[in-house]
């Protein structure tokens, strides 16, 4: 705490300051860290294994997550407040089960798919208001959540349901080329959709910034005058939608809809937010990093079903030793800051 | 008598109990003989009572432990991950020697166990009180990995074993009572000893009110933390012994799955909060019976037992906004506003300044 | 009390309309009455200074007019206009702009946001960043502060970020701009700085309000002062027309209480003690010291010796009882206890010297509420003895019964839970856990604040017979009465700083006022005393 008026320290720092700085702000480090860790992964797969650097097995993390990439959107939100939401794994079955029945009574798809993103939307209102009004840690709301969506699939149907409606088979088949024999699903256009308008919404609107102030300070945006309270309950009701969204999109990509499906996935989409550089007490990070975190997570299965003999569990040891890396390495840069 | 009546209703451990007995008269009311305990030909009881103290010994068991980190403000995630561990690692060393009904050999893999478990309790209890990570992201750690490590350990593979001994522990029965029971009261009791005979809970409820006052009077804050996670590990593996023995096999994705959730509702409904202080142990008692007898319940009742769940969700809700500080203020407004005071409530917390 | 209450400074040259006047204003919380029928206005283009102790009622006056608190009775014009604010963004759309002194503003997000956020331009239905930086740096500029509006707050300092502030303040137009303790993290030059734009916000019509524990800055700043003492009004003063001692005296006030019996008794018998043999020296602190808390100070207190710490609030009396009670941790300087040097980092080493503290924050960090009366008194008795070896049931209820009755604790019975109990049984039972490890120092901050008259009186008759049978104690009070009554010798702090160290050989009140007002300001007054 030197003079104030003595002018800024920035005058004249080198770059390797810069990049010093840049890496270790509590804002951008981690996500960087991320960036770095995935094109050394990439790089470390592109020497072990052959066909590994190719567009499709880029292009096809994004395919096999798309559900994923939109859950953490909506968890990214959530986080950001400093809340969690165990319920999004839930919803997704959830989800997956009502859209399975209802086309299987005949529904049309796109009455099924609204009325999906309405439900979930509501579950999530419902958990906003109990967390804000009734101050009920978001834990534990979000528990009830997770207990009650799961409880509802059983209640719906007991045994997985296969989709053969034609849009959503459709959907699930279809391949959209990108020239070079390479290819998209039409879920990774709307998981890429969703991820732009969060990204928006997040860096321009006043709601997206009070998202993140209330993970610093609740009470100081408060006292500036933003809408903490709508905004608090808000987060839930986009991580709803999202879960919804997701849920269709793993519909789409399972064909089935199944009470016992995507469970753990809070788990994944938690270690993708956090793995992306989104501190777990809120306030800093990027919707765009938690996708970086999913293909991060993407790609240690890639890299694992490449290596062939090694199996499923690694995946969990690894992505539970990333959590605790970022964890540790988010305890250092804030604390020293404060 | 009114008054008795009231201190009644005000005693932390009336609702629960009051919903322990509604589900226990719903089942009678299902079932008459719900109640009856019969002795066997072998001189084991028998009944659903019974069955709920043993298949409720699991959820008991983690739940002592988790009332201890809850009442420190803290929380275990990852006791789910541990149950699995435990089992991976008891059912991997009786398969791997050549006779596996020898006591000897039981012996060893279930101190194995045990003694991983509280590897994983400290190093929980570091992560929360050296490096000063929220419990709640610190245990969500091992509960991501965990499963892993589990599964590493049993190679993916669901391990079955036939042995005696290690069957005893989870199906077995002491002077006709079910082992695991015997167990569960065991630990309940001897929880109880440890930390009212000893200053340990004096210590561990000081700190979970007011740790800095408690810093203040001396109370060393890291060694009680590295306590609580490291009993609470230990316990959970011992649960996760019970219940890999009951299934005769290790299973490492499903054994202990979402146990963590329903030993902290078990520790919530026993009336300890979870921002920690008081905590009572016949509380949890309580809380995890009412849990085991809601599910025997959706099973006599003849509901789906799978929506169990919705029950859970609606018991979770009903106790969160019951414990709701906006639920008491309401509830405070009532009772003072009276006629005598028409001032309306408009109380913030006089400022503390220093 | 009354009749000083009517006491108000002439208006402004040329009598304009203050901008804002509060009258009458009320506001009780449960068992407390934080403002009784107060009254407070402001000019435009003046700063006026809101002096108190603590419980004075000046945070519940700033929370009445920015809206964080409702009213009970009283009404506040605005500009003439009776206004009620129901939340502080209606009081800020009023005009009325608060800095807090812990800084309410958002260390996550950018400088341009902390100024610009709930204003911020707009382009294409989105924030439009790169006008509201532009927008946020010439703000910036014009308080000649020279930083990135794209920085984190948070990578700047304390004194920038409370710039930073006040950056926002302006920007909203305010009328009124309120000060809370903008300058207690602040060193010399920042606080300068603060002061010319303080100055030139002043000089374009901005009513300031200013609250500050350091005098020197008050005389410097402010045109007009208010003095609220216990909630209520002692009067409003211009700022060059009032002594300094009579500023203090008016804060401090002089208790006229059932105590002055006591005291006199108390105050010839310690007579006797004062003039005996100097006392061994039991703790002796030199030149300790922590950033932004208090200045290098030495301080030596003997076997039996009651030593008062004397000063205003944020003179720095808590944090040296904090540094020698172990609570925080010294930047520099050492400590001796009986002559060994020695160092304290957590109260639990200074309990294992016999060196307890006693927070003056009786609810945070004092008493545990939950647990029970016996538990509170035996706590620090336990935690030194280590969980595993528990001191006996049959000891517990001893040890408690026997507070209980010395110190005239009043509870139902042990069992009670400390919650329950007035605040001045509470204070008790938190003596009786110190007592209850045998200190050898035993560290008072004001130990009779916020209780009764007669738990007050116990509590000094008590300190007094714990020094008689050797005990060494610091003592500190906002009350001068009580300090004089009780201590051999004053230690006197203003602005962190010690300005006096004497011997109490019939120090007067007025004499103590005057050291707390100007302290070595002025030398000769110090000498006089101190010699």
């Amino acid at each position: 705490m030197s003079a104030v008026a003595t002018g800024p320290v920035a005058t004249g720092r080198n770059l390797g300051a810069r990049i010093v700085d840049v890496f270790t702000s509590p804002k951008s480090g981690p996500v960087l860290v991320t960036g770095v860790l995935f094109l050394l992964m990439f790089a470390v797969g592109g020497v072990r294994y052959r066909g590994f650097l190719s567009g499709q097995v880029f292009l096809n993390l994004f395919i096999d997550n798309a559900y994923l990439i939109v859950l953490a959107i909506g968890m990214t939100f959530v986080i950001l407040t400093g809340g969690i939401d165990l319920s999004v794994g839930a919803v997704v079955a959830l989800s997956t089960i009502i859209a399975a029945r209802l086309l299987q009574a005949g529904w049309s798809p796109g009455v099924v798919i609204l009325l999906i993103l309405a439900i979930t939307s509501a579950l999530g209102l419902l958990v906003g208001l109990m967390i804000h009004v009734f101050e009920v840690q978001p834990f534990i709301a979000t528990l009830a959540a997770m207990f009650l969506a799961r409880g509802l699939c059983y209640i719906i149907a007991k045994e997985s349901i296969t989709i053969d409606n034609p849009f959503f088979v459709s959907m699930a088949n279809v391949r959209i080329p990108l020239g070079y024999r390479l290819s998209i699903t039409p879920s990774v256009i709307i998981a890429l959709l969703a991820l732009a308008v969060a990204v928006w919404v997040l860096q321009y609107t006043r709601f997206g910034r009070t998202t993140y102030a209330i993970g610093g300070s609740e009470q100081s945006g408060m006292l500036m005058g933003l809408p903490t309270s709508r905004t608090k309950v808000l987060v839930y009701v986009i991580s709803g939608f999202c879960s919804g969204l997701a849920g269709v999109l793993y519909a789409f990509y399972t064909l089935s809809g199944y009470a016992l499906t995507a469970v753990g996935t809070e788990l994944d989409a938690i270690a993708a937010v956090v793995i992306g550089g989104t501190l777990l007490t809120g306030g800093y990070g990027f919707v765009l990093g938690s996708a970086l975190g999913v293909l991060v997570l993407g790609l240690i299965q890639t890299i694992l079903s490449f290596e062939g003999s090694l199996s499923s569990w690694w995946t969990k040891i690894f992505i539970g030793a990333l959590l605790l890396v970022f964890i540790i390495l988010q305890k250092v840069l804030t604390s020293r800051r404060t | 008598m009114r008054n008795t009546l009231i201190q009644a209703l005000s005693h932390r451990l009336f609702w629960p109990l009051a919903l322990l007995v509604i589900l226990l008269t719903v089942n009678v009311i299902a079932v008459p003989g719900f109640l009856a305990i019969t002795i066997n030909n072998e001189g084991h009881l028998f009944g659903s009572v019974i069955d709920i103290l043993r298949n409720g010994a699991p959820t008991l068991i983690i739940a002592v432990g988790m009332t201890l980190v809850i009442a420190t403000r803290g929380i275990d995630l990852s006791v789910g991950s541990v149950c699995a561990i435990a089992g991976a690692v008891a059912c991997s060393i009786i398969l791997g020697s050549p006779n596996p009904g020898d006591p000897g050999v039981v012996t060893v893999a279930v101190l194995t166990a045990l003694a991983l478990s509280l590897v994983v309790g400290l190093w929980n209890g570091f992560l929360v009180s050296v490096l000063g990570i929220q419990p709640i992201i610190a245990t969500l750690i091992l509960m991501t990995a965990g499963r892993g490590i589990a599964m590493l350990i049993t190679e993916g593979q669901i391990l079955t074993v036939d042995s005696a001994p290690f069957k005893f522990l989870g199906s077995g029965f002491l002077a006709g009572v079910p082992v695991a029971t015997v167990v569960a009261a065991a630990i309940l009791g001897l929880v109880a000893l440890l930390t009212r005979r000893t200053a340990l809970g004096l210590l561990i409820e000081s700190v979970g009110i007011n740790p800095e006052a408690s810093r203040q009077a001396g109370v060393r804050a890291r060694g009680l933390l590295f306590t609580v996670y490291a009993v609470c590990a230990v316990l959970a593996g011992i649960a996760g012994l019970i219940l890999t023995s009951n299934q005769t096999a290790a299973d490492a994705n499903n054994t202990g799955l979402f146990i963590e959730l329903d030993a902290i509702l078990a520790v919530v409904i026993g009336g300890t909060a979870l921002s920690g202080g008081r905590y009572s142990l016949t509380g949890t008692l309580v809380g995890a019976l009412v849990i085991q007898t809601l599910v025997t319940t959706v099973y006599t009742v003849g509901i789906p037992p799978i929506a169990t769940m919705v029950f859970k969700a609606a018991v979770v809700t009903a106790v969160c906004l019951l414990q709701s500080p906006t639920t008491s203020a309401a509830l405070a407004r009532r009772r003072t506003a009276g006629p005598a005071s028409p001032r309306p409530v408009a109380t913030p917390e006089p400022a503390v300044t220093r | 009390m009354t009749d000083t209450a009517s006491t108000r400074a002439p208006a402004p040259q040329g009598n304009p309309d203050p901008v804002v006047e509060m009258t009458d204003i009320s506001i009780s919380f449960p068992g407390v009455k934080a403002l009784d029928s107060v009254d407070f206005r402001m000019f435009p283009g003046e700063v006026h200074s809101l002096m108190g102790e603590n419980g004075a009622g000046k945070s519940t006056l700033i929370k009445a007019l920015t809206g964080v608190y409702s009213i009970d009775s009283g009404v506040v014009r605005l500009g003439g206009l009776q206004v009620t604010f129901s939340g502080p963004a209606q009081a800020q759309a009023a005009g009325i702009s608060t800095v807090y002194q812990e800084v309410n503003l958002l260390g996550n997000l950018t400088v341009a946001e902390n100024v610009m956020l709930g204003r911020e331009p707009r382009r294409r239905g989105g924030i439009d960043w790169k006008a509201m930086r532009q927008r946020a740096a010439e703000i910036l500029e014009g308080l000649h502060l020279d930083i990135d509006p794209a920085s984190l707050l948070n990578s700047h300092s304390l004194a920038i970020q409370q710039l930073v502030a006040i950056a926002r303040a302006i920007d909203i137009q305010a009328k009124i701009l309120i000060l809370d303790e903008p300058t207690s993290s602040l060193d010399v030059e920042e606080v300068a700085e603060l002061f010319r734009v303080i100055r030139s916000l002043k000089e374009s019509g901005v009513a300031i309000l200013f609250v500050s524990h350091f005098l020197d800055q008050v005389y410097e700043i402010s045109d007009r002062l208010t003095v609220l003492r216990n909630g209520q009004l002692v009067g409003e003063y211009m700022t060059d027309e009032l002594l300094r001692i009579d500023l203090v005296q008016a804060m401090i006030g002089k208790e006229l209480s059932a105590l002055d019996d006591l005291g006199s008794r108390v105050h010839s018998a310690e007579g006797e003690t004062a003039t005996g043999s100097v006392p061994e020296t039991f703790v002796a602190a030199k030149a300790i010291t922590r950033k932004g808390a208090i200045s290098p100070v030495d301080i030596t207190i003997g076997a039996g010796e009651v030593v008062g710490l004397a000063g205003l609030l944020g003179s720095g009396r808590t944090e040296v009882a904090r540094l020698i009670g172990g609570v925080d941790r010294p930047d520099g300087g050492q400590l001796k206890v009986d002559g060994r040097p020695l160092r304290l980092r957590t109260p639990r080493q200074a309990i294992k010297h016999r060196i307890a503290y006693s927070s003056e924050n009786r609810r945070a960090e004092g008493i545990v509420d939950e647990l029970t009366v016996r538990d509170n008194i035996v706590l620090a008795l336990q935690a030194d003895r280590g969980w595993f070896r528990p001191i006996p049931r049959k000891r517990q209820d001893e040890l408690a019964a026997s507070y209980i009755e010395a110190l005239n604790i009043k509870t139902p019975s042990a069992d009670a839970l400390v919650r329950n109990l007035s605040g001045g049984n509470q204070q008790k039972v938190l003596l009786a856990r110190w007592l209850a490890i045998a200190p050898r120092l035993l560290i008072l901050d004001e130990p009779t604040r916020g209780i009764d008259v007669g738990a007050k009186a116990e509590i000094q008759k008590l300190v007094y017979s714990l020094a008689e049978n050797g005990m060494s104690v610091l003592f500190i009070s906002a009350e001068l009465e009580e300090v004089l009554r009780l201590s051999n010798r004053i230690v006197v702090l203003r602005d962190r700083k010690k300005v006096a160290d004497l011997v109490n050989d019939g120090i007067g009140v007025d004499q103590l006022l005057a050291l707390i007002a100007e302290g070595a300001a002025e030398p000769e007054l110090e000498a006089g005393v101190a010699s």
